[in-house]
């Protein structure tokens, strides 16, 4: 989606350069055809309600063609493909820790293969940063907390800068690196080599470890609801809201169950918080997902009033070959 | 608008001695110094607005631990608390009402009896930070809300660091608004001075007026400070 | 071309400046004029340690590696260059000089409202000032000057307290200005001074002046809610106890948004005055003029959060916030066909104060041009967080705002001190600032497209960048020439300068209806007024009733 981005770009280059050209050119028109002469006075004009009107109403409708277009690219860089291929990333000062589905981790360098869309499922395990591709014209910023989504979908095989956007301390500059895109077939020998079973196989046995089988249960009624296909659907709370399980949601009531105790359930569900690292959030995450036979599509849903809204601020096809 | 229109009409005005040098007329002078009243009144909105706002949010997310804290804390001496402001509004206007009608003894006895109720809050809002601080309910290192139940729902509990949320925002509203309190006293001692010395008449009595605009603005602040803060979910 | 006329006068009457000597007569003034120049002084000092602080970030750029200075200490710096410039000289910059001196001047009043109150004002600025020098040289900050919870908050190990607790003290300098302001303009206009015959730099600066008074607090209280979760560790801001890091974003933006206006607003003012003066003719379209003024200080309370497009708000959100932010751009952009046809059939004259003014133009319509792009959701995505920002907004504030203030100083000059400022110098400086300015920022469009973060002090990872920082850089040191030349000279005329008559411009306005300098209470007698603003066909009516002006 780069080439949408540079194409309103151009379309604002090319407005914004006539509307400045045409500035400056009666500016300097004007100072130089009515320069003071002797004996030439100025003409008293109080003003012109039709040229007031005019000149508000054209830039305002030019600015509404701005708007609705810059709206469009966002709202298609916010909506990733239903399946997308997902990476983790979680964000420390001062690196970027990638984590991929099938379980290569990679430290500020992404590989993904050319023609795959990627969702990019991001946390931040101190302040805020920024995930700025350049080539690709996307960037969201890394919250601690909560989950950012931004998606992408390279197109020429390549190296691009990633960089972080948001000052976040001393190595600030440092915190750069790659997004590495290969052709399939270089990206599956890359895969190869660098697995360590998927995410979800790690998030399988965190699941075991902290004791989330004692409750919820797949075979039988449990204490907790049963996660299997829960992933993506609606959940009725408690106080009787409906929000969908995505990856903000599962990440939350993980931490904080008060929040989002489901209809129905007791509230004993300990929380975790303090007890499971941002890297296991998200394999526990991507487990859940595997045990769900439907991925999320729509655009999260908010929780709460603040602080855990599930934002999918997913990502742009990129021209791959943009200049950075 | 005509603001400044009583050039030299009111001969005998300029020889007024509270008449700054710098405005046409007393009239001119106390239009001003009200607006200028109202105005200070409208930034001090916005000031308490950004805090009310920060609490407003987080209440929306997390109400049941906000409602768990807000039961910790002492609803009957914030009640007591807003009867001894009103009071203290109602002796405001008596005070401002004998500036007007010549009244000094009574100008006198009600900005004391106002003070007098400044300070009382002031005493009882003390002893209820020093309640909280010897529950550990003050932020910080030695901050504890283990095991308060949630009103209204049997075997829940409230998440103590969602509470201690409830707290910070708790002692900086309360402790702002403390202090405009103290900063209240301040002005009417110096109006109490003023009065002794019999600064004001019927004529002249301003600045009586625009501390009573202050003063019942810090009320007003406390009406909507005592049911947020300490009646959430409360139920007789 | 140049309008001034020198009355040599052959003995010095009483003004402001004479009637008293000594330095407690400075320090405890409580007239307007005397405290406008207090401040001058004051911002201008600021002025320049936040400039050396650009000079510095500047020269670590000129090369990729980071080797002029250390990591900590360019995040130091360009957070100090923020914070001085922002809320040590920008934001008091036009409104408490010029404003000070000239607002009760041009409404026909003796002095402000509260006269005290503005000395306090003052010491208020002053304290701040002082609080925050400390603080840069014991230490300073690193946070950027948006103080970015929860870095700033649970972080960084540098003086958030201090830093905020001298803003926090300007703040309210600022706050108080604005009130007494508002209450001036209400309640001290001469007779026969209604409304509609003020001049539009009133009219800014009124609208000025809400927005200081409406927003300041709420950055006030977001410091006290920053400074008592570092000393006190509460947790408002902190996500590991529930607290959300977007939270302080709204509400640190919900001032720092308006901000921009209180920046630019009076700038547009002293413009408005110098076009119609050096165009011989009234300002075209006044009342839209006017409530432009109006409309942006209202609008740009609505428009916050596009500065946080790509922070984690919604889309829906964000969709709100754009579009309000095209309604805001409108009343601008109004403005800018307004001057331009206000010079339609003028008789326009090139002084100093009018090559500022048509520097202005010129660099306000770009930098209000680029805020189109930001606010273009699909845009500002890219170029959020890069140089494009840092070059739009500097367009606007250095381009636009400190333009102004310079073409305003020089227009006021004469008044002020009673001296003609050199015009040759003056046209030199302007040029030289015009073309330094250009070669600075004009490029980081260009680097901000491209890619370059903000607040990166290597770019060893993008040399092929540096090209582009090499000529900003020497656009900075130029520029730094064009600065100083001012100051140097306007020192000059106040020895040197040939002495100003009354109304050296002939232009419209009560304030040059009294001497240069004025005297202590600005009027001999309290004017009344019977004449419309920019009255310059009274003003340039033929001296022999028979000659009748050639018509074009």
């Amino acid at each position: 989606m780069a080439h949408r981005v540079d194409a309103l770009y151009i379309f604002l280059l090319v407005v914004t350069g006539m509307m400045a050209f045409l500035v400056c050119l009666l500016v300097v028109v004007f100072a130089a055809k009515f320069r003071h002469r002797p004996g030439i006075r100025a003409e008293q004009i109080e003003g012109s309600n039709a040229l007031e009107i005019t000149w508000s109403v054209i830039p305002f409708v030019i600015f509404m063609a701005i708007f609705v277009w810059g709206a469009v690219v966002y709202f298609k860089e916010h909506t990733p493909p239903a399946d997308a291929t997902d990476v983790y990333v979680v964000a420390k000062q001062w690196m970027w820790k990638i984590e991929h589905a099938e379980g290569q981790r990679e430290i500020n360098e992404l590989h993904v293969p050319v023609g795959r869309d990627i969702r990019l499922i991001m946390t931040s395990q101190d302040v805020i940063h920024s995930f700025y591709i350049p080539a690709f014209r996307i960037k969201q910023d890394v919250l601690p907390g909560r989950y950012t989504v931004e998606w992408f979908h390279a197109t020429e095989p390549g190296v691009y800068h990633l960089f972080c956007a948001e000052y976040c301390g001393t190595q600030h500059s440092g915190m750069v690196g790659s997004v590495v895109v290969e052709n399939p077939a270089d990206y599956e020998a890359w895969a190869k080599a660098n697995s360590s079973g998927p995410l979800s196989a790690s998030g399988e046995k965190v699941f075991a470890e902290l004791g989330c089988s004692a409750c919820h249960r797949s075979d039988a009624p449990g204490r907790g609801p049963n996660l299997q296909g829960v992933f993506g659907k609606p959940v009725q709370l408690e106080d009787g809201r409906i929000v969908t399980a995505d990856e903000n949601y599962i990440r939350q009531t993980i931490l904080d169950p008060g929040l989002t105790r489901v209809k129905g359930f007791q509230p004993i569900m300990p929380t975790f918080q303090g007890l499971v690292t941002d890297d296991q959030l998200n394999e526990l995450v991507a487990y859940i997902k595997s045990i769900s036979t439907n991925r999320p599509v729509t655009p999260g849903d908010k929780i709460g009033a603040n602080a855990a809204v599930s934002q999918v601020p997913g990502k742009s096809q990129p021209n791959g070959s943009q200049v950075q | 608008m005509a603001d400044s229109t009583l050039i030299g009409l009111h001969h005998e005005e300029e020889h007024r001695p509270e008449l700054l040098h710098h405005f046409a007329d007393v009239t001119q002078q106390r239009n001003a110094a009200s607006l200028g009243m109202w105005v200070f009144l409208a930034t001090e909105v916005m000031f308490f607005g950004g805090m009310f706002c920060a609490y407003l949010v987080y209440r929306t997310a997390y109400f049941g631990d906000f409602a768990a804290a807000s039961k910790s804390i002492d609803a009957t001496l914030g009640a007591t608390n807003t009867g001894v402001l009103i009071c203290s509004s109602l002796t405001v206007v008596l005070a401002v009402w004998a500036a007007q009608t010549a009244r000094r003894a009574l100008l006198i006895s009600m900005l004391v009896v106002t003070m007098l109720f400044g300070l009382a809050f002031l005493g009882i809002k003390g002893k209820e930070y020093y309640d909280k601080f010897e529950e550990h309910h003050v932020p910080g290192a030695s901050f504890s809300f283990d095991h308060v139940p949630i009103p209204g729902h049997p075997g829940e509990y409230a998440n103590p660091r969602h509470a201690e949320i409830y707290f910070s925002l708790y002692f900086v509203m309360t402790g702002l608004h403390a202090l405009h309190m103290i900063v209240g006293l301040g002005i009417f001692t110096w109006l109490l001075i003023m009065a002794w010395k019999g600064r004001f008449t019927p004529e002249y009595h301003t600045p009586v007026e625009i501390g009573g605009l202050y003063w019942h603005f810090v009320d007003i602040i406390w009406i909507y400070l005592f049911p947020l803060l300490y009646l959430i979910d409360r139920h007789p | 071309m140049s309008m001034e006329i020198a009355i040599p006068q052959p003995v010095e009457r009483e003004n402001y400046l004479n009637n008293e000597y000594g330095f407690w007569s400075w320090l405890l003034t409580t007239d307007h004029k005397r405290i406008a120049l207090l401040y001058l002084v004051s911002i201008t000092f600021f002025f320049f340690i936040g400039g050396f602080f650009a000079l510095l970030i500047r020269l670590e750029l000129l090369t990729p590696a980071g080797d002029l200075v250390q990591a900590d200490t360019y995040n130091k710096l360009f957070t100090m260059h923020g914070m001085v410039m922002v809320f040590f000289f920008l934001i008091p910059s036009i409104p408490a000089t010029l404003g000070n001196f000239l607002v009760p001047m041009m409404i026909g009043a003796k002095d402000l409202a509260f006269p005290r109150i503005n000395l306090l004002s003052w010491y208020l600025y002053i304290i701040g000032g002082a609080l925050m020098l400390h603080c840069m040289l014991t230490g300073g900050v690193d946070t950027g000057w948006t103080f970015y919870t929860p870095f700033s908050t649970n972080f960084t190990n540098t003086k958030i307290v201090e830093a905020g607790i001298a803003i926090f003290i300007a703040g309210f300098s600022s706050i108080l200005t604005g009130l007494n302001f508002v209450v001036t303009i209400h309640r001290m206009r001469a007779p026969g001074m209604t409304w509609s015959r003020l001049p539009l730099f009133i009219w800014a600066h009124y609208a000025t002046s809400i927005i200081q008074l409406l927003g300041t607090p709420v950055i006030a209280i977001t410091i006290v809610l920053v400074a008592a979760e570092r000393a006190l560790h509460l947790g408002i801001f902190d996500p590991k106890l529930g607290g959300d890091p977007l939270l302080f974003q709204h509400l640190f933006w919900f001032y720092s948004h308006p901000a921009v206006y209180i920046m630019i607003l009076p700038s547009m003012g002293v413009v408005t005055e110098i076009i119609a003066c050096f165009s011989r003719k009234r300002i075209f379209g006044y009342h839209f003029v006017a409530f432009s003024s109006i409309a942006i200080a209202v609008f740009g309370f609505l428009v916050w959060a596009h500065h946080m497009f790509v922070a984690g708000i919604s889309v829906y959100s964000a969709l709100v916030f754009s579009f309000l932010s095209y309604a805001v751009a409108l009343p601008s952009a109004i403005k800018v066909f307004n001057w331009t046809a206000t010079l339609y059939k003028g008789s326009i004259h090139y002084d100093a104060p009018m090559l500022y003014a048509f520097g202005f133009l010129g660099l306000f319509t770009i930098g209000g041009l680029t805020g189109l792009f930001l606010a273009a959701l699909g845009i500002d995505v890219h170029v959020t967080d890069t140089y494009f920002v840092v070059a739009h907004f500097h367009y606007i504030m250095v381009g636009g705002a400190v333009m102004g203030y310079l073409g305003g100083m020089h227009f006021w000059w004469p008044k002020i001190s009673g001296k003609l400022y050199p015009e040759g110098w003056a046209k030199l400086a302007a040029l030289i600032v015009f073309i330094g300015f250009n070669l600075t920022f004009f490029p980081q469009f260009l680097l901000g497209y491209m890619g370059m973060p903000r607040r990166y002090y290597d770019y060893s990872h993008m040399p092929e960048f540096q090209v582009l920082h090499v000529l900003s850089t020497a656009g900075s040191t130029v520029l730094g020439v064009g600065y100083l030349l001012p100051m140097v000279y306007f020192l000059w005329s106040m020895r040197y300068g040939r002495p100003a008559s009354d109304n050296p411009w002939n232009a419209a306005g009560l304030e040059w209806k009294t001497s240069s300098p004025p005297p202590t209470f600005n009027f001999d007698k309290e004017p009344v007024v019977t004449w419309e603003a920019y009255n310059y066909d009274e003003l340039d009516a033929p001296v022999h009733p028979q000659e009748v002006p050639v018509g074009r």
